[in-house]
């Protein structure tokens, strides 16, 4: 489907790729939009809005079944759990306050320092060609079945232990939250 | 338009420096964890990548781990962040300075 094969080491060719350099750029300006708008409801939707790009570059990488997690997961599980806290601890005065700590402009800075090496290096990078196979990422015993049962597949069978270790970690995640959100008995002076 | 693993890579690495800059720069305690939040992002966008490329659906399950992990450490953050509401009645992550110095 995207004509990989006919040029060595393409992820998506043609229109495949003008898809995804509009949803990175709408990815990367949304990102700037959270980290830079004053008021964090606004942050919170722009978060949301770059959960659902980023949904979709997974799913133009034949990640159907992780995008669909991810939509469910973060944009309706996460999202929603920091709205609720907003709602919470809004206060009248969010909007007036500034919405950097004193030193952004050293820390930008030396964050463009830090970037400029590592980008030109991954930008320059040859990695070894590999063939690519995207039935792989669909095929359960030789068979064409689908991404979510070829994710379940491998899940269920080479990574149980991890499973189980990540139903314990919510369970400890859970009792934990609740632990800490609950009002304390005696007042703190 | 041909898209290489590069590009990719250069993606992931701009939206987790925008995440990372957010750790590091932002007042409101709750725009730290959305940059946070944004920097798993980039990482699960590097790993969808790399596991096309490499026709290899391990890049795919570590992804799932990443999410489940990214949720409950959510989950624990903002749990935190009310916490530090109901003592200090503010959400300033430079007035949270008691331990400083």
């Amino acid at each position: 489907m995207t004509g990989a094969e006919t040029v060595p080491g393409a992820l998506l060719t043609g229109a495949a790729g003008w898809f995804f350099v509009v949803f990175a750029v709408l990815a990367l300006g949304t990102a700037i939009a959270v980290v830079v708008a004053k008021n964090p409801i606004h942050s919170a939707l722009f978060l949301l809005s770059s959960f659902l790009i980023v949904a979709c570059i997974f799913i133009l990488q034949q990640a159907e079944f992780v995008g669909a997690v991810q939509i469910l997961v973060y944009a309706g599980g996460i999202m929603v759990l920091f709205l609720f806290v907003i709602m919470l601890v809004h206060q009248r005065s969010v909007r007036e306050t500034v919405a950097f700590q004193h030193q952004w402009d050293i820390a930008l800075l030396f964050l463009i320092a830090f970037l400029l090496p590592f980008l030109y290096v991954l930008w320059t990078e040859r990695f070894p060609v590999v063939a690519p196979n995207p039935d792989a990422l669909r095929a359960v015993r030789g068979r064409i079945a689908g991404n979510t049962q070829a994710v379940a597949w491998v899940l269920y069978r080479d990574y149980l232990l991890p499973f189980e270790v990540a139903s314990v970690f919510l369970l400890v995640a859970m009792v934990g939250a609740v632990v800490l959100g609950k009002r304390s008995a005696e007042k703190v002076d | 338009m041909t898209i290489t693993i590069n590009h990719f890579l250069v993606v992931s690495f701009l939206l987790f420096s925008i995440g990372f800059f957010g750790v590091l720069v932002r007042r409101n305690f709750l725009t730290v964890l959305m940059s946070v939040e944004l920097m798993l992002n980039a990482v699960n966008l590097n790993l969808i990548a790399f596991s096309s490329r490499l026709s290899d659906l391990t890049g795919q399950v570590f992804a799932v781990f990443v999410i489940t992990i990214a949720a409950g450490e959510a989950a624990i953050g903002l749990a935190l962040t009310i916490s530090l509401f109901r003592q200090r009645r503010t959400l300033n992550v430079e007035e949270a300075s008691s331990m400083q110095g």
